[in-house]
């Protein structure tokens, strides 16, 4: 594809930043490879965690859902009295960054703050059953948002991923052959240039020497006729007239 | 994500009666400034784009970073959450008390089923 190159013109300078050129898109290709390599590695150990977690999450979802029904069992229908004295959220979630190749990662960390909220709500009967229900919901939210970072965590570098993927296929695939392109074009060029000057050297020679032949011809020939091709000798001449002081 | 750093963030349901309360008892319900809650309850008589819009608002609301969503009410709204590729909120699809987890439903796992061979799944 020799369509396929920089627009550039042909000189040793531009050959030069060419080559430069060249360089750099190497170091960049292997430096984006070995991130993407980094990038996959994390991806994996994230997506081998989200499976086990959600493996996990249905064996806690069960547990929560039985005490659930323990808890009803116990102290009759409290779903609306909880739907319906709802205020503060007890537990709460924060950000936290984890840096991965230079990628932000959002990490989510659980904490609580203020006091149970269902403390003055008057489920007050099978108190022990609701604590077990509150604690066994407490660990699933706990879970819960670990599983979400993880999940959180997977979005973000499968995005990443493709994005470095795609870099470093452009720079195979397009920038590599098209700046080796441009150089191939500037080498054959300057080697064109360099046989052109050649030639025309060799054609100067040649005129040359093809002069020079036909004066020591003619030479030859006036010298076969008599006549003093060669000048003289400069210290033959005597007399030496006078510049300045003639009469 | 820039100021969130300092403000708790929140979690959100949408799920049965029964998802709900549990959650809220483990101290995640809230009510904001205009009294909006952070949960949904879905029963039979909840219309799809109901449930659509709810999660639409919870998905707009800054405070809030992760949505717990029942798989069976997830199944309801599955296009809206295949095309929320966005990483915050997280969406989340947790089992519910009378439909087991099933895996192969869930839209981060069947994105990670490209990747990952079905033995890896179990």
């Amino acid at each position: 594809m020799a369509s396929d190159r920089i627009a550039i013109f042909p000189s040793r300078m531009a050959l030069t930043t060419m080559k430069g050129k060249l360089k750099g898109a190497q170091k960049g290709h292997s430096l984006l490879k070995k991130k993407a390599d980094a990038l996959t590695l994390r991806f994996r150990q994230i997506l081998k965690k989200i499976i086990e977690t959600k493996m996990l999450m249905g064996d806690v979802m069960k547990e929560a859902a039985f005490s659930l029904a323990e808890a009803k069992f116990a102290s009759g229908e409290i779903n609306h009295m909880v739907l319906q004295n709802v205020s503060k959220a007890q537990t709460k979630v924060r950000f936290k960054k984890d840096n991965v190749a230079g990628v932000q990662l959002p990490i989510f960390e659980h904490y609580t703050d203020g006091t149970d909220t269902y403390e003055l709500t008057g489920l007050s009967r099978g108190g022990q059953q609701l604590g077990k229900l509150k604690k066994n919901y407490s660990k699933a939210v706990e879970l819960l948002v670990d599983l979400a970072s993880l999940q959180t965590s997977f979005i973000t570098l499968d995005e990443v991923i493709k994005i470095t993927n795609r870099r470093v296929n452009a720079i195979e695939h397009v920038i590599i052959p098209r700046i080796e392109n441009t150089l191939a074009y500037i080498s054959t060029e300057l080697d064109e240039r360099e046989r052109e000057e050649f030639f025309r050297l060799k054609k100067v020679q040649n005129k040359k020497g093809k002069d020079r032949a036909a004066n020591e011809a003619r030479k030859e020939a006036l010298r076969l006729q008599g006549v003093d091709v060669d000048g003289g000798n400069l210290l033959d001449d005597q007399y030496d007239e006078d510049l300045l002081f003639t009469d | 994500m820039t100021h969130s750093a300092k403000s708790g963030k929140l979690l959100a349901v949408i799920g049965d009666e029964d998802t709900c309360t549990g959650f809220l008892l483990g101290g995640i319900g809230e009510l904001n400034k205009h009294r909006h809650p952070n949960f949904m309850v879905v029963d039979k008589s909840t219309s799809v784009s109901e449930i659509e819009d709810c999660f639409n608002a919870f998905k707009s609301r800054d405070e809030i970073a992760i949505i717990l969503i029942n798989q069976n009410v997830a199944e309801e709204i599955r296009h809206v959450l295949d095309a929320h590729t966005d990483p915050t909120p997280a969406v989340l699809e947790i089992p519910s008390k009378d439909h087991p987890y099933d895996a192969n439903k869930d839209s981060i796992l069947r994105r990670a089923k490209g990747m990952f061979s079905a033995e890896d799944l179990r």
